[in-house]
């Protein structure tokens, strides 16, 4: 009697907990968290876990998986997650070429893909999808601000240099589209170099009267630390990429003076920032990067729409994500039509206020920044 | 392209060169001697880094930094010798390779979890930061000039160990003929402890002096190691004289071509064209001049088993 009574039980809690699953919520995560440039995942998953810790909603659940910077990795962690965990939204991906990897096929087979970070210039045009948002920006969006910002500063002669790969080369075109003006040289270094005795003597020899480049991760690190050892001081510019806080703290006082454009910025004065910077650092023990501000923006993103709608119910849920009724880091959010961002680009200047270089905000480099992939977009 | 600029771009590959030939002397000794292809050369390198990086916060002197990283990798490469490596001498090549590439990734996960994915801080020490002023006006940084005299004093002294000491002389008469020298009385795992142990240091060396120039990261050893494999081919496996003019044909081909190409190309296409196309050439360019080497001296230029 006690053993059917058991069972009976088992069973009755079992059915709650089905029902109480129909309407719970699954996002699957897929980031970097190991390997060349995992600070950029490990702090998109920060920011995002903090969000939905202070959201405080227990029908929400958040898988996270780590793709090691490997696109092959990327995708099956995507095929895992829309066929055996049958997720409702994916997000995570820090790399361009493991969003074109996963992202396009991922929104047919069903599920909501919000992107935290990479925006390839495809993803933003020609292979635009309803289903597909970018809360960070488009790639080319810091470098056309960076263009636009150093043309308004009156800069005659940059000299320019990017990895020579589809991101390197859009960095360029997108910094050209904006500035216009002349360039001492235009110069593709290997991707992965970590040697730039050769550039940075080039530079030395040119006439240029300013340094613009885009290296991330460790090229930038090994590229401002040589500089500032090369006895060159001509200004020197670039995209947040390469000035976020981690890469600071490994180049130390050689980036002081640089000037970067950025989304965000830690002491941007708003009170919804003022409260996630405080609790960033009162969480984790450190300043949080702008990596990390895009993925606390994409929990509260997910967070109103679901407030809207459950995912299930199409139409509405990407009504809601359009909306974009949420409090951003940013301070104003909006999407366009191809569900990028239109907003403010910044410009930081990087300081050393006594406890090592950090970024401060300077100004605003271009407002309402809108990519220039819109027209290609369908949507 | 003035005189001054070619100059400073000649010493700039034979900067990147001496560079080379620090890992790749090593390289070229353990596969001499022992007749191995150690993969896991690139984590000596990133442990040499790591240590004297994180040596250097502790401590705040470079030097003291540096001595810990290299004591460290070559300590590193003889516990590594003693348990792994000794095993894999009677192994054929692949297994070696197998075994090695393990270690590389056992190393490259075992940095993370101890020192954290995020890249250290370590500079260039004050005394040799800055540039200064070599006769015919040509400036230079300091610390670049200072890579260059090291590597001309290792050179020296590794050839003055191999050709003048006891210990030289039995790891050339390992290289010839391992047998003999064990029937004859000598050590044989000792000697190849010592130098395994030795090349360590001296990957160990390279990664603690180009750590401060670039950036002390997990995984930054595999790049250059894959240039050293490429100078031991050009140079002829087993030689030290082979690694070191193979190094300094690499790294000065390797950056006049960077610097060269691009510019030749814009002679004849737009300049946006042409700075790609010249940096897709030059960095195929290195790979070029190893195939055009073996085509004609398929033991490289001066092979130690010819």
């Amino acid at each position: 009697m006690k053993k059917l009574l058991n069972a009976s039980l088992a069973a009755v809690m079992a059915s709650t907990l089905a029902t109480a699953q129909a309407d719970e919520v699954k996002i699957g995560m897929i980031t970097t968290l190991s390997g060349g440039g995992s600070h950029l995942g490990v702090d998109v998953r920060d920011g995002f876990m903090l969000a939905m810790e202070q959201a405080g909603r227990d029908d929400i659940e958040v898988l996270v998986q780590d793709d090691a910077r490997k696109p092959d990795v990327a995708k099956s962690l995507a095929n895992e997650f829309i066929q055996r965990e049958d997720v409702d939204i994916l997000t995570g991906i820090i790399w361009s070429n493991l969003a074109m990897a996963v992202v396009p096929s991922a929104v047919r087979q069903g599920p909501f893909y919000i992107s935290p970070n990479a925006g390839p210039s495809d993803l933003a045009g020609r292979l635009c999808h309803n289903k597909y948002f970018n809360v960070a920006w488009q790639n080319n969006n810091l470098h056309e601000a960076m263009g636009a910002y150093m043309k308004q500063a009156d800069v005659k002669k940059p000299f320019i240099l990017a990895p020579n790969y589809p991101a390197g080369t859009d960095a360029l075109d997108g910094f050209k589209s904006r500035f216009q003006g002349e360039l001492a040289n235009e110069v593709y270094t290997q991707l992965g170099q970590t040697d730039y005795a050769a550039e940075l003597a080039q530079i030395r020899a040119s006439d240029a009267d300013s340094v613009f480049f885009f290296l991330p991760g460790g090229m930038g690190i090994a590229f401002m630390k040589q500089y500032a050892g090369a006895g060159i001081d001509l200004p020197v510019y670039g995209p947040a990429f390469s000035f976020d806080e981690i890469i600071l703290g490994a180049v130390g006082d050689a980036a002081v003076g640089v000037k970067n454009t950025s989304q965000w910025a830690y002491d941007l004065d708003n009170p919804t920032n003022n409260a996630f910077v405080a609790s960033f650092r009162e969480k984790y023990g450190r300043t949080p990067t702008l990596y990390a501000s895009q993925g606390f923006d994409t929990a509260n993103l997910i967070l109103s729409a679901l407030d809207v709608a459950h995912p299930d119910d199409e139409e509405a849920f990407q009504a809601a994500l359009e909306a974009a009724n949420f409090e951003s880091t940013r301070g104003d959010f909006r999407f366009g039509p191809n569900h990028h961002p239109i907003q403010d680009i910044y410009v930081r200047e990087v300081v050393d206020q006594g406890n090592g270089p950090t970024n401060q905000l300077v100004g605003v480099a271009v407002e309402d920044l809108q990519d220039s992939f819109v027209d290609q977009c369908s949507l | 392209m003035t005189l001054t600029l070619l100059i400073e771009q000649v010493l700039n590959g034979i900067q990147l060169g001496t560079m080379l030939f620090l890992m790749a002397s090593g390289l070229t000794l353990v596969f001499g001697v022992m007749g191995l292809i150690n993969l896991a050369h690139g984590s000596f390198y990133m442990t040499g880094a790591f240590v004297t990086a994180w040596v250097t916060g502790l401590t705040g002197s470079f030097w003291v930094g540096l001595l810990g990283g290299v004591l460290a990798a070559a300590a590193v490469g003889a516990v590594v010798e003693w348990t792994v490596i000794r095993r894999l001498y009677h192994r054929d090549h692949l297994d070696q390779v197998l075994a090695t590439f393990a270690l590389i990734l056992i190393f490259s996960e075992g940095t993370r979890w101890i020192f954290g994915s995020s890249p250290l801080w370590l500079n260039v020490p004050d005394s040799l930061s800055g540039s200064v002023t070599l006769p015919g006006g040509v400036e230079y940084p300091l610390y670049r000039l200072a890579i260059i005299v090291m590597g001309v004093a290792i050179a020296i002294g590794l050839y003055l160990l191999i050709s003048r000491t006891r210990l030289g002389m039995r790891i050339r008469a390992g290289e010839n003929d391992r047998e003999m020298i064990g029937a004859l009385g000598v050590d044989i795992s000792t000697l190849y402890t010592l130098v395994f142990a030795l090349g360590a240091a001296l990957a160990g060396l390279a990664g603690s002096t180009i750590g401060a120039l670039q950036s002390v990261q997990v995984g930054m050893g595999e790049p250059v190691l894959i240039l050293a494999f490429v100078v031991i081919v050009i140079g002829g496996i087993g030689s030290i004289k082979g690694a070191l003019i193979g190094a300094v044909l690499v790294g000065v081909v390797d950056t006049l071509g960077r610097v060269l190409l691009p510019g030749l190309f814009k002679l004849f296409m737009a300049p946006s064209d042409a700075s790609g196309v010249g940096a897709a050439l030059a960095s195929m360019l290195i790979y070029v001049l190893m195939a055009g080497i073996l085509a004609f001296k398929p033991n490289g230029l001066f092979a130690a088993h010819d």
